[in-house]
């Protein structure tokens, strides 16, 4: 790894952590929501950004992180440790299924079959209601929402929290796509006939790249219910499957730091936007417009195009 | 005290000293405007209520009323002289309808905006998302949301709701009327999803206390957009259907269920939240002619219309028939938006109570309203008189049954506040701040 790319993605990090001691109250909390959705951003990136896989149902991942994470926390009170790694093995095990069902497909048919699944996870919570409450959701308690003695809802732990989960899941991609197998998703992602007839087990692979995304997608989901204190389904309705897709191409595809511009950009757009029009909507859609016309690779691709061609 | 003195002359040739004293005293005097503005705007600056709008997405429609009927209750206090001498200024932030944006909006207010309050959230998802943010901001959060997760303890000591009742009480004072009126046997339509499931488990054992019961339970998808296939396993004895669909499919739902059953039919009782701000002279809704309704408040002005409603309908700019005085198409969210109304006024008193001045008292605010115990039929309240349980947070109040005849809705039955009482379920006021 080059000086220079862990110089920059660890700057981001420290600008972080200057951030938390520089920022009023509320730009502190976004930033901390920013983080938690921008591993969300992350985990989709793995699988679109450098896989090549466009999937339609992510927030299925996201929700199976939440809910796994939140109903074991809340009516079997196994403390939030335990409930976050039920979170992440929720949402791997979901990954798993739905990646051995949906990778039998490519393209366009890939997409409506994670969307289905993704429906298919969305009804299941509202059809549980018994448990899930539905579309209501279950409320966590502060009480339940102490992860190794730190108390989740002070606001310093919060952010320092999604500070630590950012940096973790920003490192572990970088590291991945630099690894030979993260060079064989790239493979994929340009022409997976040529990286087949390379000998690679192009199905295992993006299994992996499956499981992988939708883990890191899990892990937003299970830290921004124990953060935030609500686990509720609208976090599975298909519009937060489509977040990611333009966080990630509004950031840039295929980039290790555009995810979290693009949630950064989104996130900021439409909280000033609103504060404007009630039509900010709008204005999010022509200024995502003007973004695919004038920068289609998103604002870290566009950079890595005009002046550092290095940036992973 | 102010002291005063009586001025002496001075000198007639002024030393330096004087002179300096003299110019500092003009100074002095010069600045004293800015001072006394200053300290002025101190005790004079707005009362910051932060409205959290439902603007768009799925609550748009019920949000546009609320709106209006907030800007005109605050217009009305500000006329009137303001909370505690100070105006108050409605901060209106849109959520979208959607839990995520709520938390961030709550966040809002009480970092960015500094709101002393936060206010006026209906869906009860996003009630749920955003009460904890306000509970850990320590925000005072006035819901007007119907749903039954403040008095079942879920949710914390910031959070209130002093202006609506919610749906379990709501269901427990209909019991009666369809049980002793309409017929012991019910089928229940509802939809699948939380909102429904309170109906279903509610109004089941409110039926089982009052002789009658619930035959069969009929869960409609979500997603349903054809009921035909549904209305086949409503059984042969059913005496009564109760329906709560609410959303965009429910003309289709009332459409078919007339094509399913013609002339003959069982008596059907329904919540209005289905056709809150529909037209009742939409086309397809003939059938539910002759059916009744829950109404939170009378849409059509009744025969003994009390001066308080015609004060409250004037004020937000509503006619006889529940609609807009400036368009007779835009049709209000009648049964649903006075809470907005009655929530304001108790804001104001529990300010007024708890010699409210500033973020620093909102402690103060919450246990004012928590000793607070009934509000008379008046200006303020005026859906009826209001009992408060302070303890668990929920106002609880009368309920009125209409039925449809000739294209509107008539008052056929009021039912008394205690109708809609049960057994606390939680004590807000031993949890901490």
């Amino acid at each position: 790894m080059t000086a220079r790319v862990l110089a920059l993605h660890g700057g981001l990090i420290a600008v972080l952590l200057a951030l938390h001691f520089l920022l009023p109250a509320y730009h502190h909390g976004n930033l901390a929501r920013v983080m938690v959705l921008a591993c969300y951003a992350i985990g989709y990136n793995v699988l679109f950004g450098y896989t090549g896989l466009l999937s339609l149902g992510h927030a299925m991942f996201f929700a199976a992180g939440m809910y796994g994470m939140g109903l074991p926390l809340h009516f079997l009170g196994i403390g939030a440790e335990l409930a976050f790694l039920a979170g992440l093995l929720s949402a791997a095990a979901l990954a798993l299924v739905v990646g051995l069902l949906a990778l039998r497909t490519a393209g366009v048919a890939f997409m409506i079959v994670t969307l289905m699944f993704s429906e298919a996870v969305y009804l299941t919570i509202l059809l549980a209601g018994k448990w899930t409450r539905g579309d209501e959701g279950v409320v966590l308690e502060r009480a339940e929402r102490v992860f190794f003695g730190l108390d989740l809802s002070d606001p310093d732990i919060r952010y320092l929290a999604a500070l630590a989960l950012f940096a973790l899941c920003l490192f572990l991609t970088l590291w991945l796509v630099r690894q030979p197998a993260g060079r064989v998703l790239i493979a994929i992602r340009e022409n997976d006939e040529r990286a087949r007839l390379l000998g690679y087990d192009i199905f295992r692979h993006k299994l992996a790249a499956v499981v992988i995304s939708g883990t890191i997608s899990g892990a937003a989901g299970a830290a921004y219910g124990l953060l935030f204190g609500y686990v509720g389904a609208t976090f599975a309705e298909v519009q937060y499957s489509i977040f990611p897709l333009l966080w990630v191409l509004l950031g840039g595809a295929g980039t290790i730091i555009g995810p979290f511009f693009g949630v950064l950009f989104m996130f900021y757009l439409i909280d000033l936007s609103s504060g404007i029009t009630s039509a900010y909507m709008l204005i999010a859609g022509i200024a995502l417009v003007l973004l695919t016309l004038f920068a289609p690779q998103g604002l870290a691709g566009e950079l890595r195009r005009r002046r550092m061609r290095w940036l992973p | 005290m102010t002291e005063t003195k009586t001025p002496s002359a001075g000198p007639a040739d002024p030393s330096r000293r004087s002179a300096i004293a003299t110019l500092a005293g003009a100074a002095a005097a010069t600045s004293l405007p800015l001072w006394a503005r200053y300290t002025h705007a101190q005790t004079a600056a707005p009362i910051r209520i932060g409205f959290q709008m439902h603007a768009t997405g799925i609550g748009s429609a019920y949000g546009r009323w609320y709106d209006r009927t907030t800007q005109a209750a605050a217009r009305l206090i500000n006329e009137a002289g303001g909370i505690n001498g100070r105006p108050v200024e409605i901060i209106t932030e849109d959520d979208g309808t959607d839990p995520k944006r709520g938390a961030e909006v709550v966040e809002k207010f009480a970092t960015q905006h500094n709101c002393d309050v936060g206010y006026g959230t209906l869906f009860s998802h996003v009630v749920m998302g955003s009460a904890p943010r306000a509970g850990e901001l320590q925000l005072p959060y006035f819901v007007v949301s119907e749903g039954h997760h403040v008095a079942s303890g879920k949710l914390n000591r910031w959070t209130v709701q002093p202006g609506i009742t919610d749906v379990k009480s709501q269901v427990m004072a209909m019991a009666p009327f369809v049980a002793e009126t309409l017929g012991k046997k019910v089928t229940m339509i509802f939809p699948d999803y939380a909102f429904g499931h309170d109906h279903r488990d509610f109004f089941t054992e409110a039926m089982a206390a009052n002789g009658g019961e619930v035959i069969a339970k009929l869960a409609i998808p979500p997603t349903e957009t054809s009921f035909t296939k549904y209305f086949p396993k409503i059984p042969r004895e059913t005496e009564v259907i109760y329906h709560v669909m609410v959303g965009p499919a429910v003309l289709t739902f009332v459409k078919e269920m007339g094509e399913f059953f013609g002339p003959s039919r069982p008596a059907i009782f329904g919540f209005i939240d289905s056709l809150e701000a529909v037209d009742l002279a939409s086309p397809g809704l003939e059938f539910l002619e002759g059916t009744y309704f829950w109404e939170g408040m009378a849409r059509y002005a009744q025969p003994d219309q009390t001066e308080f409603d015609r004060h409250y309908r004037a004020a937000i700019g509503i006619d006889q028939n529940g609609a807009s005085t400036r368009d007779p198409k835009d049709v209000s969210t009648y049964a649903h938006m006075f809470g907005c109304w009655e929530t304001l006024y108790v804001i104001k008193a529990g300010m007024e109570a708890a010699g409210y001045a500033g973020p620093a008292d909102r402690q103060k605010l919450i246990e004012a309203v928590e000793a607070m115990t009934e509000w008379p039929l008046s200006n303020e309240h005026p859906q009826g008189a209001k009992l408060f349980n302070g303890k668990t947070h929920q106002v609880f109040g009368p309920q009125y049954i209409s039925k449809l005849e000739g294209g509107r809705l008539n008052v056929v039955q009021t039912t008394p506040i205690e109708a809609g009482f049960y057994p606390d379920e939680v004590d807000y006021t031993t949890r901490s701040f």
